[in-house]
């Protein structure tokens, strides 16, 4: 069973990583990777509210808004189908969230709150939150594999924006056509990661 | 306001402010549907009716919105727009729908539509926001369309499903591209069409003083953590 999950991880990881196979969270992914340091905090708020919002939203979705689910609440309701508030319901979790770890950050680790706090309204809008959801709803995950999915997709996503940043760092010093600096060279950068991610979608999990 | 204000709303994100190219909005949906015409014309449409409705009503309410709650109101207005959009496909074209999966759900975070709810439909009116709806709505349109274009010609001698290009399987001399139908096909054709735009337009370079002056300022805070902390750290990591 743990070996299950253990595949679970490396798939979202690797094979299904979120930035380089799905393109969630681009606009942040191209934006703020211009220094390792700055990726680095992004990609950590970005892993801890994924590995929070996920199960959340999953336990949302079964036990209110799942067709029937509603049916431990009365046995009159159990005909209830609210899933078409999922989106509504989704990003209003996201967003309460967030605001709800950026005080508690705040409040009680001041420290990490000056390396993360910036960046997590930023993320309340970032598709790969959402899209970690919306994955989870889509193929029906249970409540472990939900929590096991959000870590490892956004443990996924830090390690494309580390890897983004790095290659940045150093392409300061090189010297492209002055039109293709800055975003050009950034999306063609962004591709090439994207190939080298694919080799890991040959393995068999 | 003049009539020629209004046309440059509609027509400067075409090209001069494009919402891909030139603000680097939206990006997701962008690279993820492209690998077929028809796909990508069912979400470039969705995307430019959700922005225009989202636009005009988020202006509408505008002077009645504390500024302290506006994001979450912009995004339950996004949000209820999306679900109607998703049920709609779901309703009159649930294959589509099905091909295009969570990325219809996503375009409640698709970055165009909160930016120009906080860049423009916060301080404009109605009318503005309608017509500035619908330039970004069609400038992010044209690069889908003409990156999907690219990808389902080269990628599988198609256009909207009809053979274009006889494959050379069929008999015929193309040999389908197979880097283009792969997620990274649309990094490069983004990347290219953004070099040409900027060759064309020198204005939306990023300036080169800039880049140099951080790259210094840069070096200097590498330089100076590194004589803070640990000052032959590299040399003892070879050894």
């Amino acid at each position: 069973m743990s070996s299950h999950y253990l595949s679970l991880l490396a798939k979202s990881i690797f094979v299904e990583n979120m930035a380089l196979s799905f393109f969630l969270g681009m606009c942040s992914f191209l934006a703020v990777s211009k220094r390792v340091s700055t990726a680095i905090g992004l990609g950590l708020a970005v892993t801890f509210v994924l590995g929070i919002t996920v199960p959340l939203n999953n336990l949302l979705l079964h036990t209110v808004l799942r067709d029937g689910a509603l049916a431990w609440l009365h046995p009159s309701l159990a005909r209830v189908d609210l899933s078409f508030l999922v989106f509504l319901s989704f990003i209003g979790t996201i967003a309460a969230l967030t605001q709800i770890v950026e005080m508690a950050i705040e409040r009680f680790a001041p420290a990490l709150y000056g390396a993360l706090g910036v960046f997590l309204p930023l993320i309340a809008v970032n598709c790969a939150i959402l899209g970690g959801s919306l994955f989870m709803d889509q193929r029906d995950y249970s409540l472990a594999e939900s929590t096991v999915y959000g870590f490892g997709s956004g443990i996924g996503w830090l390690l494309a924006i580390v890897a983004l940043a790095s290659v940045r760092e150093k392409l300061r010093y090189s010297n492209p056509p002055a039109a293709l600096r800055g975003l050009g060279l950034t999306f063609m950068v962004t591709g090439l990661l994207a190939i080298c991610f694919m080799a890991f979608a040959g393995i068999q999990l | 306001m003049a009539r020629s204000t209004y046309s440059s709303m509609m027509l400067d994100p075409l090209i001069d402010e494009n919402p891909i190219a030139r603000q680097v909005l939206g990006i997701c949906s962008a690279l993820a549907v492209t690998t077929q015409l028809q796909p990508s014309l069912v979400m470039c449409l969705a995307v430019t009716g959700v922005l225009i409705a989202s636009n005009v009503s988020i202006s509408l309410i505008r002077n009645w919105v504390p500024s302290s709650i506006r994001i979450i109101v912009q995004l339950t207005i996004i949000s209820s727009l999306v679900i109607v959009c998703d049920q709609l496909l779901k309703a009159y074209a649930f294959t589509v729908s099905k091909q295009l999966s969570v990325f219809i759900g996503l375009i409640i975070t698709n970055c165009i539509l909160m930016g120009r709810a906080e860049a423009f439909a916060m301080q404009n009116g109605p009318k503005a926001s309608f017509f500035d709806a619908i330039g970004n709505g069609a400038g992010y349109s044209l690069v889908l369309l003409l990156v999907a274009v690219i990808r389902e010609l080269l990628g599988a001698g198609r256009l909207f499903g009809v053979r274009i290009l006889p494959l050379v399987t069929d008999g015929g001399w193309y040999v389908p591209n197979g880097l283009m139908v792969l997620s990274p096909a649309a990094f490069f054709l983004i990347g290219g069409m953004i070099w040409a735009l900027r060759t064309w337009k020198p204005a939306q370079r990023e300036r080169e003083l800039t880049v140099h002056i951080e790259s210094l300022e840069h070096d200097l805070e590498l330089a100076s953590a590194r004589g803070a902390s640990a000052a032959p750290a590299p040399r003892q990591r070879a050894a």
